[in-house]
């Protein structure tokens, strides 16, 4: 064998083996079970989409008219019912007028969280940027100052309601939740008992049950006379809820961070508070943001359940804006579609925000 | 000498000064709360105990699997909440289970509209709150069952109507083993055994949620299996069968497990939203009994212990089987 | 040759739609043959090897192996799987089995072979690469040499006519890597046909009837040991040899 050695140059790969149809024979007829599906599936959707076409689109009531909604009923979706009550659902039983107000609340609330979220923004002018935003924010909806009428609490509602309790029970709960991981890896059996039992008793009760206790116990454990504002109440219920959730979230990132890291500081001097101050925690925070945000994205979802103490959130305004109107009471699952749509459009958006942040930590670790 | 002196700035002493101040606190806190409740139900004529446990309920509950009158004491309908909460809670747990698993599988499948459809499904449902799709549900369910007189019948032996799914159940008798075939009777549904609207649309919903969340787990249990053990597998001649039952499902499993529970548990505490559907779970129970006789710190208490110790036995099993599972390294 | 039991024939194939890993690939293994594949990474030599077991799929020409044609039929690809034994450069041994059990899964679930069966001829192949005091314990409490001992006695209880190894000591501390050379070569002066991709070039001289080096996909030479160390003919594989002798 021997030859003279030719090169070959690359070629490009045959037509039939990549492109489209080569995809579609991998990927819906590679063998008899995949075809079947394919066919089946396909028939399905043909059978199926000009029934939901014609009762979502074609049939559909769009403007917002409660005539013909009940002339159309049973044939087509009366999306007038959201043009006519889309305000009151999203901002509850604020004052009509004044609905710019919770409006700019959240836009501002919504942005800085986003902000919150991107690397680019991790600079020391964030933490200011929290401390101009949140007072703005109850400024704009609780008034009584720079001449905006004064609103009480049980008339905020709505999606800044959501987004509100959704914010501040996680960035209240950060900061508790590191203390109680790390006292939950602590030497001492003291604090490890009481940061176990804490976590332990909250994680295993529904949350119903806690804003349960916010809505009937709380009242009783203050002093005789005083009942503080049932929002302040739920919020403390929902942060200390977060915060044993999130805590068990931080002290996985703490054990992700190998011991050889606190063997090297302890060995250059640094005290167990300074090496987990400055080695251990920077480096556990940066691998716990992804799930951070699954804890924000679970808050928001449950922000739903406030409605069970009687706090008009999406849901509950909701309910307050059709069972009083009998001309709309019928289109419910509309009004129903609606908010699942809205809770979609926040949960899916955030849910891909924290797979791309997940990406890209690991991304940092591989070698 | 300096030894001596210094003492109090030790290791030790620091830890345990540390210590007792942070059990002192917590002690504190939990008198200063416990003062207040006393004071303020004092203050308002409420008593305190459990004794209210022996007394008559005075309400009816819609759905019970033991015989349940208005006149039975508060600890039956309690009793009567615990079993509503663990009939859901595990009829929940098996269809979610089957369901998730076979859709986290079906993520992996060759065909990529399976593949397309099972993504969306998961998206679908993990991204919409429970309560919201509990809600749905009822209200599906409410608007467009038929009434009972004009009930879907599918061969004469199940029925779906406004009183639920009815189907039969095998009864013991007198004449020893016979069906019992539910059949419409003016206005009742006589016979058989009927699931509720209320049960129906907790179970439909906590199954369709808690299945995606199961999918998810069992996606990332297969994918946590490297290739390499697939292409060993697949070098020895195993067939596609073979090696997901031996080589794949085995190591996957211990993956999956523990996330798994989790989920069951999470399934068991989000029934107690049947609360806001009325359907009468243990939760429902509480709230009734609490309005009645105002011992919100007892009934809430209840409630907190029943689903305590259904968490920690669980969370106790898992950590058995974890512990037996693991794969044994040097 | 008489029928050669590897035949490749025009082989093309491509990752995506512009790496041309293999191009017009022609190779005929005699029975009982002997080879080292080396050469560059990303020439395409792992390729070519996880072909012959259908682990990787040609879009173009023709790979016959013990006179099966590998093409989509996966009945005929299992047959295949069962005359072709593989060991893996990361080892890949179950760990949530022991290393008995390791070895009788597949004489089990593929060839039918009654358990105690099974066990016999697997106490037989631990004992060949000379492990077979560690038939209890679990992979994982092996060391790496150990490990990848019991996938080659894995390899070799469905009784393979061929062997095909993807760089088997690559993943080894140095320690280690003469003791699963030593199995290999015991292995290769009993008659198997044997494809190794490897860089232990000392290995090569004392095992291999032919060698072939590759890059960009193609073969560039082959040749007996001796004639290839020593002569080599290419400018390409005087460059490769330099680097990899040469420290």
């Amino acid at each position: 064998m021997a030859a003279v050695f030719t090169p070959i140059a690359p070629r490009r790969a045959p037509a039939g083996t990549t492109g489209p149809l080569a995809w579609a024979r991998a990927n819906l007829f590679a063998n008899p079970g995949s075809t079947l599906a394919t066919a089946v599936i396909a028939l399905v959707a043909v059978l199926a989409f000009p029934t939901v076409f014609r009762w979502a689109v074609s049939e559909a009531v769009f403007a917002p008219d409660a005539n013909a909604c009940q002339a159309a009923r049973g044939v087509g979706a009366c999306w007038g019912v959201i043009a006519e009550k889309w305000r009151l659902i999203v901002f509850g039983r604020y004052p009509f007028e004044a609905h710019w107000r919770p409006e700019l609340a959240t836009i501002l609330l919504l942005g800085l969280v986003a902000a919150s979220g991107l690397r680019a923004f991790w600079k020391p002018w964030l933490a200011i940027l929290w401390l101009l935003v949140v007072p703005a924010f109850f400024v704009l909806m609780a008034g009584g100052w720079l001449g905006l009428a004064p609103v009480p609490t049980d008339q905020w509602g709505g999606l800044p309601l959501t987004v509100m309790i959704a914010t501040f029970s996680i960035a209240f709960a950060f900061p508790l939740s590191i203390a109680v991981a790390l006292g939950r890896r602590s030497r001492m059996p003291a604090i490890r008992t009481l940061c176990v039992l804490y976590v332990e008793l909250i994680r295993g009760v529904p949350l119903v049950s806690l804003l349960f206790m916010a809505s009937f116990l709380f009242p009783l454990f203050m002093p005789v006379g005083k009942s503080p504002d049932v929002l302040l109440r739920v919020m403390v219920a929902m942060t200390l809820f977060a915060a044993a959730y999130l805590a068990e979230t931080v002290r996985g990132g703490l054990q992700a961070i190998p011991a050889g890291q606190v063997e090297a500081a302890r060995s250059l001097g640094l005290t167990w508070w300074q090496a987990q101050r400055k080695i251990v925690l920077p480096q556990a925070l940066a691998l716990v943001v992804p799930g951070i945000v699954n804890s924000f994205i679970a808050m928001f979802k449950d922000t739903s359940l406030v409605t069970i103490v009687s706090l008009y959130e999406l849901t509950g305004a909701l309910n307050i804006a059709l069972n009083s109107d009998a001309n709309w009471r019928p289109f419910k699952i509309e009004g129903y579609i609606f908010i699942a749509l809205v809770y979609f459009a926040f949960c899916f958006a955030m849910s891909r925000y924290s797979l791309w942040i997940e990406k890209r930590v690991s991304a940092g670790k591989a070698r | 000498m300096s030894k001596a002196k210094s003492w109090w700035r030790s290791q030790a002493f620091r830890g345990l000064a540390f210590q007792l101040l942070a059990v002192a606190l917590a002690a504190f806190a939990i008198w200063y709360l416990a003062h207040n409740t006393l004071a303020n139900m004092q203050a308002r004529g409420i008593q305190s105990g459990f004794d209210f446990l022996s007394q008559p309920a005075g309400f009816d509950i819609g759905e019970s699997l033991i015989a349940y009158e208005p006149l039975n004491a508060y600890w039956k309908a309690f009793l009567v909440g615990v079993l509503n909460t663990l009939r859901v809670a595990i009829l929940g747990i098996v269809f979610a289970t089957v369901l998730g698993t076979l859709i986290g599988i079906g993520r992996f499948s060759r065909n990529a509209i399976v593949r397309g459809i099972c993504y969306a499904y998961v998206e679908w449902f993990r991204n919409i709150p429970v309560l919201l799709q509990l809600l749905m549900w009822y209200l599906l369910f409410a608007e467009y069952l038929p009434p009972l007189a004009d009930a879907i019948s599918f061969g004469d032996v199940v029925f779906l109507s406004k009183a639920g799914l009815s189907f039969p159940i095998p009864t013991w008798g007198a004449a020893g083993f016979a069906w019992s075939i539910p059949h419409p009777e003016g206005f009742v549904m006589e016979g058989g055994v009927s699931a509720s609207p209320e049960f129906l649309a907790v179970l439909l919903g906590l199954v369709l949620y808690t299945s995606g969340f199961i999918a998810e787990v069992v996606r990332a249990g297969l994918a946590s299996v490297s290739r390499g053990q697939v292409e060993a597998a697949a070098s020895l001649s195993l067939t596609r069968t073979q090696a997901i039952r031996l080589v794949i499902m085995p190591q996957a499993l211990r993956v999956i497990i523990p996330p798994l529970t989790s989920q069951y548990l999470n399934l068991t505490k989000n029934s107690s939203l049947a609360v806001a559907i009325g359907y009468p779970d243990v939760v429902s129970v509480a709230t009734t009994a609490l309005n009645n006789t105002g011992r919100a710190v007892e009934c809430i208490a209840i409630v907190m212990a029943v689903f305590l110790t259904t968490s920690l036995s669980t969370s106790a099993l898992m950590n058995w089987y974890n512990r037996r599972a693991a794969i044994r390294e040097r | 040759m008489t029928q050669p039991i590897i035949t490749f024939d025009k082989v093309n194939k491509w990752y995506g739609d512009d790496f041309h890993v293999l191009r017009d690939l022609d190779l005929q293994v005699a029975a009982g043959e002997r080879i080292v594949i080396c050469g560059p990474s990303g020439s395409g030599k792992s390729t070519l090897i996880r072909c012959i077991n259908r682990l990787e799929e040609h879009q173009q020409g023709r790979i016959v192996v013990d006179g099966i044609e590998l093409a989509d039929d996966v009945k005929a690809i299992e047959r295949v799987r069962r005359q072709v034994g593989m060991v893996f450069q990361q080892f890949n041994l179950f760990p949530h089995l022991t290393v008995l059990e390791n070895l009788t899964l597949a004489p089990m679930y593929v060839g039918k072979v009654p358990p105690k069966e099974a066990e016999e001829r697997a106490m037989e192949q631990l004992a060949r690469v000379r492990i077979a005091e560690q038939a209890a314990k679990y992979p994982l409490q092996l060391s790496g040499g150990q490990q990848q001992r019991v996938a080659i006695a894995r390899a070799l209880c469905l009784k393979p006519r061929i062997m095909l190894f993807d760089e088997p000591t690559s993943a080894l501390d140095p320690e280690m890597i003469k003791e699963v050379l030593d199995v290999i070569v015991e292995l290769a002066g009993q008659g198997i046909t044997m494809l190794c991709v490897t860089h232990e070039m000392g290995f090569a001289k004392a095992v291999a009837d032919r060698v072939i080096f590759m890059d960009q996909g193609q073969i560039v030479e082959e040749n007996n040991p001796h004639d290839f160390f020593d002569h080599p003919k290419s400018e390409r594989t005087r460059d490769f040899l330099s680097k990899i002798l040469g420290h």
